[in-house]
């Protein structure tokens, strides 16, 4: 007995340290969780029948990887300094590879090889013109997303493709199959489970990688980093390039997921897939993000429209919420630590 | 006498049709405190990038221990070649922690580029108590926004020791310090040499450059118009002289 009321301070002081510590390091990732929690209750107390439904989030769950698969990525472009705006157009211009190719008869594995490729190439192209060229990514972005779907226009004068057998496809089983039998949620779609892992590998390149890490020096101070011998635009290269390997990922999986290839795919991501990034808890500033804090902000964006309608409003309100929500979490935000720079 | 540590040989730097620097030659031994002297716009800043592998020179010759650096000068060899330099702004990221700035540009990684936190933790604080970087209640986890004028030098400092340097390059390294600040600066660059490096400094007191520096080296509009050891000058008064004789000089050439 006494020795238990002599060691068990002892035992629990420094794990208090280590969960304060904790919470310091995390607080804007936590803080997403806290808003997604909020309005899950809020969702579920306004209409429970909804919210308890386990269908309701399977058909959530359908759509909401395909943002996670951009999300991720734009986390490094923000916490290097810059933003992208044109993968909206590199995820319809690589999956148009993509469904070209499956429609040419590739091997649908093979199919994927393409629009890698392509998200590759546009990534390295965003890149260089913003470091050696110089131009604002802003703008470039901006310029590069119209160009693209330009592109799209021209070749296909509208027209989209349509895969009806798909589903018969190995690729399909594989990534946008359902697991049967999955706890709660029966018929669980697969590239759910493929976007966590995402999610998973995005939070390691950034936390625990010496690129994401560089990453993040860049964004804060890109004259210290030159001066310690980092490639600042290599780097900020390397975050355009992963933006559109997210981007081919998110365009490969639309067109599975859909079954189609529309002239128009990707474009609606645009605003929902940057609201996520900063609702989740990264800083407009740079320097410093949240690869799990942004992909809880996907969470918050997609439930939003779920929610607006199950809670019995029409889907007018749709936007007004999502709006509110917004700048709610931005003002939370801001007590998570001062802005530096 | 000697092979030098560094050798400048006629290095020249223009920036487009700017000339930062034209035909400088200078050199520092082992085991001396060198103080760089030189107005605002004399080309210190453009050396010390130099030294730093920040900027290659447009033309002319660096020397390590006798030997010419050939194909390229970098901050990857200069860092290699064990020239550390703490840079006036102190190169920090200032919502990074501590940890992470020391090991900016150099991080322990394992083969994978994973980088090993644990271990980069442990050396971090381990290097701030050698230095005597205790007096308040920082980790090496604490951020940088976090700390004064004076720790946040403390760190760039901690951050040219840990690399074992042999030429340690300062950059005005007491502006905005306090006094005491300023002494502890001083105390380390004296400490540094003590221990067998080198140190080369920038500093607009030349009083204080002349207290604490073996040598002098004075660089005005871009040539280094002198170098002379301590022992060649009086006092800092005269060295005060010497440079207002090249400033007028300058301006009536």
């Amino acid at each position: 007995m006494a020795t238990k009321t002599l060691t068990s301070p002892v035992i629990r002081q420094p794990s208090r340290a280590a969960l304060r510590a904790f919470v310091r390091r995390n607080r804007r990732a936590l803080s997403a969780l806290a808003v997604f929690i909020i309005l899950l209750v809020i969702f579920t107390l306004a209409n429970p029948r909804v919210f308890t439904n386990p269908i309701t989030y399977r058909a959530i769950f359908l759509n909401l990887p395909i943002t996670l698969f951009v999300v991720v990525p734009l986390v490094f472009v923000v916490a290097s300094g810059e933003i992208d705006l044109s993968f909206p157009a590199t995820v319809g211009i690589s999956s148009w590879a993509f469904a070209v190719a499956l429609q040419s008869g590739w091997n649908s594995f093979a199919a994927v090889i393409p629009a890698l490729l392509i998200g590759v190439l546009v990534g390295l192209v965003v890149g260089t013109l913003v470091t050696y060229v110089g131009l604002s990514s802003l703008v470039a972005t901006l310029g590069m997303n119209f160009l693209l779907r330009g592109i799209i226009n021209i070749g296909t004068e509208g027209i989209g493709i349509q895969f009806p057998q798909i589903r018969q496809e190995p690729l399909w089983h594989m990534f946008a199959g359902r697991i049967e039998g999955f706890p709660f949620i029966n018929n669980f779609p697969v590239h759910m489970l493929w976007g966590l892992l995402f999610v998973l590998i995005g939070w390691v390149l950034f936390n625990r990688h010496r690129f994401g890490v560089h990453v993040q020096l860049v964004g804060d101070n890109p004259d210290s980093a030159t001066e310690m011998g980092i490639n600042v635009k290599w780097v900020k290269i390397g975050a355009f390039v992963f933006v559109g390997v997210g981007a081919a990922l998110a365009g490969v999986l639309s067109v599975l997921v859909n079954q189609t290839w529309w002239p128009t795919t990707g474009d609606g991501l645009l605003l929902p897939s940057l609201a996520a990034v900063f609702v989740g808890g990264t800083p407009t500033w740079g320097g410093i993000g949240t690869v799990v804090g942004s992909s809880i902000g996907v969470f918050i964006i997609q439930f939003i429209e779920t929610g607006i309608i199950g809670a019995g409003l029409t889907g007018y309100f749709t936007q007004f919420f999502n709006g509110l929500v917004i700048i709610v979490s931005l003002i939370g935000h801001r007590f998570n630590g001062p802005r530096y720079r | 006498m000697s092979i030098p540590l560094i050798e400048f040989k006629n290095i020249t730097k223009s920036f487009g049709s700017v000339n930062a620097l034209t035909n400088v030659s200078f050199h520092i031994n082992e085991h001396e405190i060198v103080g760089l002297i030189g107005d605002n716009g004399a080309g210190k800043s453009t050396l010390i990038k130099i030294l730093a592998g920040v900027h290659a020179p447009s033309s002319g010759e660096i020397w390590l221990r006798g030997r010419r650096i050939e194909g390229g000068w970098n901050v990857a060899k200069a860092h290699a070649a064990g020239i550390e330099t703490v840079y006036q702004d102190r190169a920090l990221a200032v919502q990074h922690t501590i940890a992470s700035n020391i090991f900016m540009g150099r991080e322990i990684t394992s083969p994978l580029g994973l980088i090993r936190v644990r271990k980069q933790y442990e050396e971090a604080e381990r290097l701030m108590r050698e230095i005597g970087f205790t007096s308040r209640v920082f980790t090496p986890d604490s951020v940088i926004a976090t700390l004064s004028g004076g720790e946040r030098q403390g760190v760039a400092i901690a951050r040219a020791l840990y690399f074992e340097a042999e030429l340690i390059v300062l950059d005005e390294p007491t502006t905005a310090l306090s006094l005491i600040e300023t002494q502890k600066v001083y105390n380390f660059m004296l400490a540094a040499k003590e221990k067998g490096s080198s140190v080369l400094f920038i500093s607009h007191n030349i009083y204080h450059a002349y207290d604490i520096a073996d040598r002098f080296v004075i660089i005005d509009r871009g040539t280094v118009v002198m170098q002379a050891d301590k022992s060649e000058i009086a006092s800092a008064e005269q060295l005060v002289q010497h440079m207002k004789d090249f400033a007028r000089a300058g301006h009536h050439a």
